[in-house]
């Protein structure tokens, strides 16, 4: 018999460790493996395969006498079956830091095969898979990995991005607490590819047990990635370094704050060498890329939106978790099948798509599906693909407030539109929920808008724009109209 | 006792290293000083205006030491979504916690999220606040 349980954080913060305690003092081995995604169910305990979901620690000796009840194989579960794991193939099954786990579910060989076939042929497979930056904007990975190779320079670096600052999100962190040999796998392809020997991992200061996972499979599996080095740095606090050129200068040991561009960091990035910046999802996609051809990649989704998205079902929802799935899914079946709807059991009233920075999208737009052109066409955002949902019990001009209170907070300030535009914005958001002058001040609030969208620097004050205006747009009411 | 100047040595060598060295002498201090940004800047020859500005930047490093424990109260939207804000009157009605917002911990399927330390804590009611606050 085999008991797993997770160590991902979400379970630890759900009481997994005393229930693991509880299992071993039954005298029964516990293995600790990464998580499920099914985090309404946490602590999890899969015996065999089989699942029993939010179990406490006087519930073991029950579930040791085969008296409580399972929720069946975990497998078979509707949540996990309907889903294409690529990326989170091994989610809930391999112990995060085991080298053995990782070989046996097919570790490393995304890198043997980049090795085998060459750097240029690497870079193709990338191209041919179609994978787009997943950490919002979307832009091809495998061009930018060309660009990088093309650049002439003694020193190139690879950086992955882990400052997933965005609310409604944790997938980045599911893979490093999770599966991290695999994204040292894909930093070491990236490397090989674009011909870079050095790799910082930017991670989020506020995620402390992605940062000792991450170091310890770092050590571990030097040897295999030799002579490329992965290095860990950690952030401090600022949700801005998420943004690219932000988290070279941090990385730099400088202030936050936003670079122009041009130059591109592919040619001008980290200390002013060519630098690959990409998201951990696009690197974490890269080893199963590599092992199984660009165009089995490609053969997922729809339009210019290939592969798989692993989806993060958040905020107010009853079966929150992780939920990868091909391109082309509507919003409304992960918010109302896959979802099950709010966790309070009131209406949803409306959800946010990418974070902070993602407009607000109300059901009467569910039938909009997950892909990055018909998300842009619809004024929204996939992002680094969080959905927050809410229930009818949310105040969207309070909502709106905090979309801007959180830009006053965290913009670098770097550009005008952003750090000044951003509380002028909450003033003027107070006077409409105080009923004073409320056209006038709406009137102010559209014009604001138009100039942070396109007077700022980044996506922080550029994007900000889109939940404050989608929330006056689709719920006049809540702003004293 | 870990000196300003064993940290700078440690981590001199490395690319960009004052962000660690900052990481390090916090942990090490609860702080980092008016005394030990001079110590570090003038160890990486930089200025102390550009330490200082980098100090001021990050929310993480505190200038002034803080004698309480920490709670770090996550307060953006998805711990909103599940009802954060109702908790925040119980974590301001006591002084004996420091409780400090976070925007975001990567838990948002299952807030409103906490972190003390390096512990993370979930499902956070009232009740459940309120007896954490008290065993902190």
């Amino acid at each position: 018999m085999t008991v797993r349980i997770s160590n991902d954080a979400v379970a630890l913060a759900c009481g997994a460790d005393a229930v693991a305690a509880a299992f071993a003092a039954a005298g029964v081995d516990v293995e600790r493996v990464s998580s499920w995604g099914m985090h309404w169910m946490e602590p999890l305990v899969d015996i065999d395969g089989v699942g029993y979901g939010q179990v406490s620690a006087d519930q073991v000796p029950s579930i040791l006498s085969g008296d409580a009840k399972s929720i069946g194989r975990i497998e078979d579960h509707p949540f996990i079956a309907r889903q294409n794991r690529l990326t989170f193939a091994r989610a809930g099954k391999t112990r995060p830091t085991s080298l053995d786990d990782y070989y046996a579910s097919g570790g490393w060989l995304g890198l043997g095969q980049a090795r085998a076939i060459g750097a240029e042929a690497t870079i193709e497979t990338i191209i041919v898979s179609g994978l787009r930056g997943r950490g919002g904007a979307g832009f091809p990975a495998g061009i930018k990995w060309r660009t990088v190779a093309d650049a002439p320079a003694e020193q190139k670096y690879i950086v992955c991005n882990a400052d997933e600052g965005d609310s409604g999100t944790f997938a980045d962190r599911m893979v490093m607490e999770g599966d991290p040999f695999m994204l040292i796998e894909g930093m070491a392809i990236a490397g090989f590819a674009v011909g870079a020997t050095k790799a910082y991992i930017y991670i989020r200061s506020e995620y402390p047990h992605a940062i000792a996972k991450m170091e310890a499979a770092i050590q571990l599996s030097a040897h295999l990635i030799a002579p490329f080095v992965v290095e860990v740095r950690v952030g401090a606090g600022a949700y801005i370094c998420g943004e690219e050129t932000s988290l070279l200068n941090s990385l730099e040991g400088k202030r936050g704050e936003v670079r122009a561009k041009p130059p591109l960091p592919a040619l001008e990035g980290l200390f002013g060498k060519p630098t690959v910046v990409n998201n951990v999802l696009t690197l974490a996609a890269v080893p199963w890329i590599l092992a199984h051809g660009g165009e089995a990649y490609a053969a997922y989704g729809m339009g210019r939106s290939k592969g798989t998205m692993p989806v993060q079902l958040a905020g107010n929802v009853k079966h929150g978790g992780l939920f990868e799935v091909a391109f082309g899914i509507t919003l409304g079946e992960l918010v109302n099948e896959i979802g099950g709807g709010t966790a309070s059991g009131r209406p949803v009233r409306c959800v946010q798509v990418g974070g902070p920075l993602g407009a607000y999208i109300a059901p009467a737009q569910f039938d909009l599906p997950f892909d990055y052109e018909a998300f842009a066409a619809a004024d929204a955002l996939i992002g680094h693909a969080g959905i927050t949902v809410f229930d009818d019990s949310v105040d969207m001009a309070q909502m709106a407030r905090f979309a801007m209170e959180f830009c006053a907070i965290e913009s670098c300030g770097k550009c005008t539109p952003c750090r000044l535009g951003s509380t002028r914005g909450v003033e003027t958001i107070d006077q409409i929920i105080a009923g004073k002058n409320v056209d006038a001040n709406l009137a102010l609030l559209a014009d604001l808008a138009e100039t942070m969208k396109f007077g700022s620097l980044c996506a922080m004050g550029g994007f900000t724009p889109y939940p404050v205006m989608s929330a006056i747009k689709l719920f006049p009411e809540d702003f004293n109209r | 006792m870990t000196s300003i100047a064993d940290i700078v040595a440690e981590h001199a060598h490395r690319e960009g290293p004052l962000l660690p060295i900052l990481h390090d002498v916090q942990k090490a201090f609860g702080h980092v000083s008016e005394d030990a940004m001079r110590d570090i800047a003038q160890a990486l020859n930089l200025t102390r205006a550009e330490v200082y500005g980098v100090v001021s930047f990050y929310h993480d490093f505190r200038k002034e030491a803080e004698a309480r424990p920490i709670l770090k109260l996550c307060r953006a939207e998805a711990c909103k979504a599940r009802g954060v804000d109702a908790l925040v009157l119980i974590a301001e009605n006591q002084s004996r916690v420091k409780v400090e917002p976070v925007y975001c911990l990567g838990l948002c399927s299952v807030g409103p999220a906490a972190l003390v330390g390096d512990q993370v804590i979930a499902r956070l009611d009232q009740a459940r606040l309120s007896s954490l606050l008290e065993a902190m």
